[in-house]
């Protein structure tokens, strides 16, 4: 009897012990990053080109390719996950090809990101010769995004109860009408919230864009906004290294006198930025659920 | 005469033609998915298999030969010995999950059995903030904390299996403890009341009641974990050293089969033979996250019996 107290009493002890020590290390890595990296934060480093040789280079046109890799990444992939979501939730027949479908997303999501990359660097950048590129980097992660995007739209459609279409239906209404119109809307902060947190995985991921997207930051112009041109930012053709490939390439072959606290610097950069976005999107949601229906 | 309620009741509705404008647009979405898979799926087999139908490399000395240089030829067949790679895969990807299933349990049981409601809410926090870390911050902070902390307390450089195995552990632990936290929370609650009647322990409870009826989840979450942990990229290609020699210690530069595709293909050229070996590299990765998918799929199909 007291052997049994015993055992539960360590038992219990070294369970809490585990959950402190998780804790710890989310508190470590983050301390981490944040103390070695935001003392390098400046404005001029947030501004500053970076530099291949010298010491004294900061991440601004890394800012700049992360956040236009991310829009036009969404542009691509909501759309077709916005699709393809509706189907699943709504249309898809309880049979075989529904669940083989269901199989081939879940394998997409499962699919080692550095081969998805590849993939597109065969098709895309070797094949379609356009070369290392912000679309090619665009459509990679547009493949990355695909499956998990669809899984959480779908979930968000099937989480509005079914009554609203029986109701939209009775009323006379397409099913097509009903869906778009009415369970669209009601789903929305949850769609909302999956997109947020997919843009901070997209913004994160590197391993799909070293060979897509490529490895350099060429120099653009900010004033320039004509599309087509060569140094615009907006330009689809020019290579665009993001801030996350930015850490591996001078952690992997950087030779500039001050890798290290450029790396730290951008890891900071990055996780803020993808803290803003899971923060904005537990907020955003709930603050949208409250606006649209009528929960308190 | 024309009949107008009778045309109007023979014609398709407007509503008629709209169901069928949507449907065929998310239709359309629906099948740009299956093409893309079935597309990456059909290339990277085509390319991957060209090292032997095109090169003459045997299929034998791929799984089993020790030694990577596939521009140098051997008796007419390229030396494209991938066991170094292939190893070193599955000993970073054993090993972290061999670190991580504690971990996760603990965790999981914490949170489902123990904790307050505060307590709840806040490990559900650190969990997601975890998951959001990028894989390449994970790196970095392995090739700046992991690496120097393992050369000085277990000698060697502090690059290899060890290294990549621990940043793997901490990139796949808040994947795996989320989904075992959800195959707890599936278990019925009047399980545990009933063994608490009998007079078991909440330990015994735990150990011999909520984990037994969990197994196959917590399964499942591990099996997960590993898939992350195979196809991990460049957190691992950071601290393991990229050594293409046998893994002889945990403590040995090394490398996997995602660390030497990240680096190769960048210094190859397309159709050669160095080049072709590294599709069938990747070839091996895709076949493997196949196979992860296959024994989820198993352990799912054993647990409805």
């Amino acid at each position: 009897m007291k052997n049994t107290k015993f055992q539960n009493n360590v038992a219990m002890a070294i369970i809490k012990l585990i959950a402190a020590m998780v804790v710890l290390i989310l508190v470590f890595l983050l301390g981490k990053i944040l103390i070695s990296g935001v003392p390098h934060i400046s404005w001029k480093f947030l501004v500053t080109p970076s530099k291949a040789f010298t010491a004294g280079g900061g991440i601004s046109v890394q800012i700049f390719n992360s956040f236009y890799l991310l829009i036009l990444t969404l542009l691509i992939s909501f759309p077709i996950s916005l699709g393809a979501g509706i189907y699943l939730a709504k249309y898809a027949a309880k049979n075989k090809i529904t669940s083989l479908i269901r199989m081939v997303i879940e394998i997409l999501s499962s699919l080692p990101s550095v081969v998805v990359g590849l993939f597109v660097f065969l098709v895309c950048v070797v094949q379609m010769q356009i070369g290392f590129s912000i679309l090619a980097g665009a459509i990679a992660l547009t493949f990355f995004n695909l499956p998990l995007l669809t899984r959480n739209i779908e979930e968000s459609i099937k989480a509005v109860p079914n009554l609203q279409l029986e109701g939209g239906l009775a009323l006379g209404l397409s099913k097509w009408k009903t869906i778009t119109k009415i369970i669209l809307p009601e789903a929305l902060p949850g769609i909302i919230t999956g997109v947020i947190l997919s843009a901070g995985r997209v913004f994160g991921e590197a391993a799909a864009l070293i060979y897509t997207a490529g490895q350099s930051a060429p120099a653009v112009d900010f004033t320039n906004w004509n599309i087509f041109d060569e140094t615009s930012p907006l330009n689809l053709m020019r290579p665009a290294e993001t801030l996350a490939v930015h850490i591996w390439k001078i952690n992997s072959e950087g030779i500039m006198p001050d890798a290290n606290a450029i790396s730290a610097g951008t890891s900071a950069v990055l996780i803020i930025a993808i803290l803003i976005f899971n923060l904005s999107a537990r907020y955003l949601g709930n603050y949208l659920y409250r606006k649209l229906t009528s929960a308190r | 005469m024309r009949d107008e309620i009778r045309e109007k009741i023979q014609k398709n509705s407007k509503a008629t033609y709209q169901e069928i404008f949507g449907k065929l647009l998310v239709s359309i979405s629906i099948i740009i998915i299956l093409l893309i898979v079935s597309a990456i799926f059909g290339f990277i087999f085509s390319k991957g298999i060209a090292t032997f139908t095109e090169n003459n490399a045997q299929v034998k000395d791929f799984f089993t030969g020790t030694n990577w240089n596939p521009s140098m030829n051997e008796k007419g067949h390229p030396q494209v010995g991938a066991l170094p790679m292939i190893l070193g895969s599955f000993g970073v990807t054993l090993l972290a999950a061999i670190f991580v299933t504690p971990f996760a349990i603990g965790t999981a049981l914490y949170i489902t059995e123990l904790a307050s409601k505060k307590m709840k809410k806040i490990l559900q926090i650190v969990i997601e903030l975890l998951v959001g870390i990028p894989s390449v911050v994970y790196g970095f902070i392995g090739l700046n904390v992991v690496v120097p902390f393992i050369r000085e307390n277990f000698g060697g450089t502090g690059y290899g299996i060890l290294a990549g195995a621990v940043v793997l552990f901490v990139m796949i632990l808040p994947t795996v403890t989320s989904l075992t936290v959800d195959s707890l929370k599936a278990v019925p609650k009047h399980y545990r009341s009933a063994s608490l009647a009998l007079g078991a322990t909440p330990w015994q409870t735990m150990f011999h009641v909520t984990l037994k009826a969990a197994t196959s989840g917590i399964l499942t979450a591990i099996v997960f974990g590993m898939a992350r942990a195979f196809g991990e990229a460049l957190a691992v290609q950071m601290v393991i050293g990229n050594a293409s020699l046998m893994p002889t210690s945990l403590l040995n530069p090394a490398s996997t089969l995602t660390s030497v595709l990240t680096m190769g293909i960048g210094n190859t050229v397309m159709g050669t033979v160095g080049n072709n070996a590294l599709w069938s590299l990747a070839l091996v990765l895709l076949a493997m996250s196949l196979i992860f998918n296959l024994i989820v799929r198993l352990i799912g199909r054993k647990d409805i019996k």
